[in-house]
């Protein structure tokens, strides 16, 4: 390090004034939900409060907790291996498998667990398959626990494997070998080298997906598992008080969602992760795996049978079953051109949103900037309908109501914190120095913003851009009460077919949806996956 | 500690990337904007919250439009959602129209609504509208039990609902509690049984052990995968799953011998919210829903009883001369409230 005078430093610590003005008005923006659930939540009186602290909202907590316990762990059984094989050892075809295993991503909850009871409820499809051969009956219940572990694991599993992928790649080799060297062995060292240095991907990463456990309304719905999410929507339905009731739970919701959050940033150690100078790693040692790769092959085939091509298949056959009883097409193209506008029209809103407060907090890091990313996370701490409820209260009556763009707002308010993130954790790869020199040249800070550190935080914007693309084309809850009259997404029009027993006509929006998720998902994959870029990425989820 | 150096020589699949999306943001502004436009153009619209889905209504507000030159949006929803939605609007809703699935569920918004002119009520059955005049049935939906041909016959079931409280029915039973439907036929149980009997029977049935399902629609479609074997539901699930699966789909409904409150009439009624600015053009719609044209497109495209009795019912449908109802007045099949209380209490909901 050099010798930096304590003026220059200074002013080094100083964001502009732009920035700050910026990242102050979204973040009072987002904190509307909050308002909401205050003035809810205590206007409601003591008969209300009386009808959540009931055993019933105990057994609702234990059935979360349960959920939000046991979804991240198994997604770690999932990615870990998945991710080992396919950054660290010579399997055969890796990087179709990379792409093809984080691809069940873009399956919306509500679809997954759809076609997991067609497949595998005690009558189902997979009981008709060994009721002939095995003349098995009936096959154990899906309902309940088990269907929305599946489900909900399904589709948010990849957001532990990438981040995974991304730091066992970035690993330094001489560790392992030193320990290699020292007499451990492939366990062993796995266990005390390898480990250790994945435990802020696992801890983010399974932040990710405890969140998501405790917000998805498709999957536990479809199961009949009444997590919070699920009792803060039937209380939402019931007229006479219920609304009261919601918003007392999304409180005890959002308390289980902060302490799951203070958890994370506790196991999260402050180490560095840019480097300093050239760099001093080369590519991990490739491990030959010999005969072990016909059981790592089957293991990654039955990954992408069962969370993609599973999905694809019975779609696809229920579509084609459509199409025989004279299904047109004509309903599909609206709701697919509104899906790609909104989503389009949301990841500009989104970013433009994340990037002063991602600047901000990444290279400008005070009491005040910490305040404000802690409330850029309110999207992930409360689920869609509770925003969206929040969002009519304040803005019916005004011109805004049931427009394109407060749906925008709704979707911004949801997803901020994915492209925080994104921006943030690709800004903190990048070694400040290059700032600083800019600095030292003459450049002032929102000229050094400009012209350094957006230019080289792209990678993160753009990934950030096309995550907020793909969460927005399946959002559901917030899109019912939000949208424009006329205005049909295709999660709406395959939620309205479902509803109503259409399962034929919901086919084709819901394959059509897939696909158009697939593309922005694809570009990052594969964009992601070329050799040696993934030291970019690492941690950008 | 992992401390390497990030720096890109290859920037060219990136700029290609950039490129790829600033055109799709590029398209999507350009498009949102012209939307935008569209929407913000156009004179007085009639403004139409439907608790009824789009898959069952649209053709016939497309045909409304066709037919008056009136121009409409539409909000689909859940019953209890829009009701919701409505509730939390109050009297700043653009709602003109609230189109319910369910007494129950307009019965909740009742207050918000405007007393309807007597021609229009002269045209709806007053056993099947609002005892304020508040809003007029539209159509009529028969609660059936649904049964497995698999391992049941009609003449296996009982005469009524009660006797599914009976042991050997457990384990067998799929019901949907927090389905409007539901808590209406609740509701009539309690204005034709009393309270007692009725919290008896939802508990002898809990001592069933019946399976919960979210919905109607998936209540049959375990019936008809035998995972269970009956089903307490509305009648007209069961058409749509035989015009999409066919004659072999392994489900029927039946009709309660006793003519108690197990087959109760569920009526979908619409009315008008006070807080209208369109109030001739929405007279207009319900006139057009009770209209012959209007009747028989429930009866022959949605499965549905007619409100009008000089319109035939779909010929796969059981004759209402042949079904016995319980006679309920509108007025006893408003009180929603004590229904969920009930069903909280036995903890059948939350």
């Amino acid at each position: 390090m050099f010798e930096v005078n304590n003026e220059f430093k200074r002013k080094l610590n100083q964001a502009p004034i732009s920035v700050w003005i910026s990242s102050i008005l979204v973040t009072a923006a987002i904190t509307l939900p909050l308002v909401y659930l205050v003035i809810r939540a205590f206007g409601a009186g003591i008969e209300t409060w009386d009808l959540v602290f009931r055993f019933r909202t105990l057994r609702t907590m234990g059935r979360t907790f349960a959920l939000v316990v046991s979804a991240p762990l198994l997604s770690l059984g999932i990615s870990l291996p998945l991710a080992w094989l396919t950054t660290r050892t010579d399997l055969p075809f890796r990087r179709t498998w990379s792409v093809l295993t984080a691809l069940p991503l873009v399956i919306p909850s509500y679809i997954f667990a759809y076609v997991v009871i067609v497949a595998l409820s005690p009558r189902g499809m997979l009981q008709g398959l060994l009721a002939g051969p095995f003349g098995v009956e009936r096959l154990p219940s899906i309902y309940g626990f088990p269907g929305a572990l599946l489900s909900v694991t399904a589709v948010s599993y990849p957001y532990l494997l990438l981040p995974l992928q991304a730091s066992l790649r970035g690993i330094d080799p001489s560790l392992e070998e030193a320990s290699h060297s020292l007499g451990h062995g492939f366990f062993s060292t796995f266990r005390k080298v390898t480990l250790p240095q994945l435990r802020p991907a696992i801890a983010s990463g399974g932040l990710l997906i405890a969140l998501y456990s405790l917000r998805d309304f498709g999957a536990v719905s479809l199961m009949r598992f009444e997590t919070f999410t699920f009792a803060i929507y039937n209380q939402y339905l019931t007229p006479f008080g219920g609304r009261m009731i919601a918003a007392a739970l999304s409180m005890i919701l959002l308390l289980f969602a902060v302490s799951l959050m203070v958890m994370e940033s506790k196991t999260r150690n402050k180490s560095q992760f840019y480097g300093n100078g050239k760099g001093n790693s080369r590519d991990p040692n490739i491990i030959e795996l010999g005969r072990w790769r016909w059981p790592a092959l089957i293991f990654c085939s039955l990954i992408v049978l069962i969370f993609l091509i599973l999905p694809i298949v019975i779609l696809g056959y229920w579509a084609a079953r459509g199409f025989t009883a004279g299904e047109s097409l004509h309903m599909v193209w609206d709701p697919a051109i509104n899906s790609l506008q909104v989503s389009g029209l949301t990841a500009i809103v989104v970013i433009l949103a994340a990037l002063p407060i991602g600047i901000l907090t990444s290279r400008f890091s005070g009491k005040l900037s910490q305040i404000l990313e802690k409330f850029t996370y309110i999207g992930f701490a409360l689920p869609g309908i509770v925003i969206a409820l929040s969002l009519v209260f304040f803005a019916v009556g005004t011109p805004s109501y049931q427009t394109l763009g407060l749906l925008i707002f709704g979707y911004m308010i949801l997803f901020l914190p994915l492209a925080v993130g994104s921006i943030r954790n690709s800004l903190l790869q990048i070694n400040p120095k290059m700032e600083e020199v800019s600095r030292s040249l003459g450049r002032n800070a929102s000229e050094t913003i400009r012209s350094v550190t957006i230019p080289l935080s792209k990678n993160g914007i753009f990934s950030a851009g096309a995550l907020v693309f793909l969460v927005t084309m399946k959002e559901l809850q917030a899109t019912l009460i939000l949208s424009p009259l006329n205005f049909d997404t295709l999660a709406t029009s395959i939620w309205h077919a479902t509803s109503e027993a259409f399962f034929a006509r919901a086919a084709v929006p819901a394959l059509l949806l897939i696909l158009l998720s697939s593309i922005p998902m694809m570009i990052i994959l594969i964009f992601w996956h070329r050799k040696g870029k993934y030291e970019k990425i690492s941690g950008s989820l | 500690m992992v401390r390497r150096i990030k720096r890109r020589n290859d920037d060219r699949g990136s700029e290609i990337l950039w490129g790829i999306l600033v055109i799709v943001l590029a398209i999507g502004l350009v498009s949102g904007f012209y939307v935008y436009l569209i929407q913000g153009s156009g004179e007085e619209k009639l403004t139409i919250y439907s608790g009824r889905s789009a898959e069952l209504v649209n053709d016939i507000i497309e045909d409304f439009e066709s037919t008056t030159d009136i121009e409409v949006e539409v909000k689909y929803g859940s019953t209890s959602e829009i009701a919701g939605t409505l509730l939390e609007e109050g009297e700043d809703s653009p709602a003109d129209i609230f189109y319910a699935q369910d007494p129950g569920g307009i019965g909740a918004v009742e207050h918000m609504l405007a007393t309807l002119p007597d021609e229009l009520l002269e045209n709806s059955p007053e056993r099947f509208r609002s005892p304020e005049d508040k809003w007029v049935g539209i159509s009529g939906r028969a609660r059936v039990v649904v049964f497995n041909t698999d391992v049941l016959e009609e003449e296996d079931l009982p005469d009524s609902i009660e006797d599914f409280t009976d042991s050997e029915w457990e384990g067998r039973i799929g019901w949907a509690p927090t389905n409007p439907s539901f808590q209406t036929m609740v509701t009539a149980m309690r204005a034709v049984w009393g309270e007692d009997r009725t919290e008896e029977w939802i508990e002898g049935i809990q001592e069933n052990d019946p399976t919960a399902y979210n919905a109607n629609t998936p209540t049959v479609k375990a019936v008809a995968d035998g995972e269970v074997d009956v089903g307490f539901v509305n009648h007209y699930y069961l058409f749509r799953f035989l015009e999409e699966e066919g004659e072999d789909f392994s489900a029927r409904n039946y009709h309660l011998r006793d003519g108690g409150p197990g087959s109760t009439m569920m009526i979908s009624g619409a009315g008008i919210l006070e807080t209208s600015t369109s109030r001739e053009e929405a007279e207009q719609f319900l006139e057009f829903l009770l209209s012959q044209q209007g009747q028989e497109y429930f009866a022959e495209k949605t499965y549905e009883y007619p409100v009008h009795e000089e319109v035939e019912t779909h010929p796969m449908l059981k004759p209402l001369d042949e079904i016995d109802f319980p006679e309920v007045s509108m007025e006893d099949m408003d009180d929603l409230e004590g229904t969920l209380d009930l069903l909280r209490e036995t903890g059948v909901i939350s």
